[in-house]
């Protein structure tokens, strides 16, 4: 069942720049796709267009869901309010009532290992920690569409990687539609089915590769050699996008 | 001795001995200016007083009715009274501008330039309109309060919610929020910090403002103002009208103060400006 779908979208900037050029995309329920590109290229353009922040000048874009969970390059917590309620934060603004989403924030803490630090306030909390917070906070009205855009981009590897580990898991379980933005091609590989090259101004879809890892993945598998085949092929494409 | 607790003690030592000095040397400069300028004691008691003179003649005669502590404190009540509810009603009242401000570029054009004029007008200029349009008694003393106070409250407040975090805006665009969902829950705490600025600003302000009224509309119930410009006609009682002052000054602080402490109380959970740095 196709969950998203893009058609000849394009996005020109009103001083000319063309961000966006003519990108075709539909992922199904239970794909994970991963956008690669050097920045500037349009990526977070993109998710900003499927998420219905900004309209693009053309084409058509479709989504099965209203249900769209949205992970940001920051974590993007209300520093006023602690873990649980920051969790809470987008089941209350959809209305739901105040006991279930107490429990499903609950379950989201958990499913992001956060159960010792609901009381805790942003600015506690290790970067890791608050991505950790703004996943759950997604999570909470299990989206079927769920966009991120370089969430982990400002962590440590050692962080990073667990935190992949840890997505892959719930993608494992709750098997959404994921559209995910990164600079690191190991990330993309690691976790997509599909992992999708773009170039810079304007922005295209200039090489797509297929993943065939099965899921659940084990971590071990980044040090596989077709891991690495994989992962050099997409950076000579990347290297050509960039030239 | 742990090294934590050396470090708090020089802080705190650092907070009292500093500032002591500084007023130490201040003193200094006063005596010496007072002892050096008249040669006269009398000439010098009605022009610049000593400091000790101030307390003993300006202060301390402390069963007289008619000078020192006791009225000084009498006069002080109503002007605690006028400032504080001038600066409730500055901040009632610039909150909502600026709310309303925020809403709509539209109401931001026409109001702002005439905040600003607000500001720039002399006050003390326009005090026989003021006083055609709002008597001579406690209105019009707050109307002052409030002209003065209300600036820093609407520019700070709108400053605060102007600035709320672009990404926070997204986030609760993607939650399809009402604009009132995103006023109460976003843009009101995050501006705060902001408001509290504000409203610390414009607590001096009040004061001041309350103050300066008393020396230009004679009726209704009189603050401090009064006893300092009735004080000030008469050469003898210099140091009662120094006394006075430094009272009024003195109540200024105690604001700004309690301002300050209850903003860390408001934000002393998660604001920057309020957590001790983290390494």
């Amino acid at each position: 069942m196709t969950a998203l779908s893009l058609r000849n979208i394009s996005m020109t900037f009103p001083d000319g720049t063309r961000a966006i050029d003519d990108v075709d995309l539909s992922i199904e329920r239970g794909e994970f796709v991963t956008i690669v590109g050097p920045s500037g290229c349009g990526k977070s353009t993109l998710l900003r267009i499927i998420s219905g922040l900004q309209q693009p000048t053309s084409g058509s874009c479709n989504v099965d869901s209203k249900n769209i969970g949205y992970v940001f390059q920051d974590s993007v917590l209300l520093p006023w309010r602690n873990v649980q309620k920051n969790v809470e934060l987008n089941a209350e603004l959809q209305g739901i009532p105040k006991e279930l989403r107490r429990e499903s924030a609950q379950k989201a803490i958990g499913l992001v290992k956060l159960n010792d630090h609901v009381t805790k306030f942003p600015h506690q909390l290790s970067g890791g920690m608050k991505m950790r917070c703004s996943l759950a906070r997604s999570l909470v009205s299990q989206p079927q569409v769920f966009l991120f855009d370089e969430p982990f981009g400002a962590l440590d590897e050692m962080t990073r990687e667990h935190l992949n580990d840890e997505l892959l898991n719930i993608f494992s379980q709750e098997k959404f539609a994921g559209l995910f933005i990164t600079h690191s091609i190991q990330e993309a590989v690691f976790l997509s089915t599909r992992v999708i090259v773009m170039s810079s101004q304007p922005g295209q879809f200039v090489a797509e590769h297929k993943v065939d890892f099965a899921y659940p993945r084990e971590p071990h598998i980044r040090y596989s050699a077709e891991f690495a085949e994989l992962c050099g092929r997409i950076s000579h494409n990347l290297k050509l996008a960039h030239a | 001795m742990k090294p934590f607790t050396r470090i708090a003690l020089k802080r705190r030592v650092s907070t009292v001995v500093l500032p002591l000095i500084t007023f130490i040397v201040f003193l200094s400069i006063w005596y010496t200016y007072a002892k050096f300028h008249y040669d006269n004691p009398v000439q010098r008691r009605n022009a610049l007083p000593y400091p000790h003179e101030i307390v003993t003649d300006g202060f301390l005669p402390l069963n007289n009715k008619v000078n020192g502590l006791r009225p000084i404190l009498g006069y002080l009540w109503p002007t605690v009274k006028v400032t504080l509810l001038g600066l409730f009603i500055a901040v009632a009242l610039g909150v909502v501008v600026a709310v309303l401000m925020n809403l709509s570029k539209g109401i931001e054009k026409s109001l702002f330039p005439y905040a600003v004029i607000l500001q720039t007008v002399p006050i003390l200029a326009i005090t026989p309109l003021l006083t055609e349009l709002f008597g001579e008694e406690l209105g019009v003393r707050l109307v002052v309060t409030v002209l003065v106070a209300i600036f820093p409250v609407i520019t700070n407040m709108l400053f605060g919610l102007q600035s709320t975090d672009r990404a926070l805006h997204d986030l609760f665009t993607l939650n399809q929020s009402s604009r009132w969902t995103r006023l109460v829950k976003l843009e009101v705490p995050s501006a705060l910090p902001s408001l509290m600025t504000g409203i610390r600003i414009a607590s001096g302000s009040a004061v001041i403002g309350s103050v300066v009224a008393d020396f230009f509309f004679a009726k209704g119930e009189k603050g401090i103002g009064y006893y300092i410009r009735t004080r000030q006609q008469q050469a003898i009682q210099r140091p009662e009208m120094f006394a006075g002052t430094i009272t009024a000054s003195l109540f200024g602080i105690a604001m700004f103060v309690l301002i300050g402490w209850i903003t860390s109380r408001a934000i002393r959970n998660w604001h920057d400006s309020n957590l001790t740095h983290r390494q």
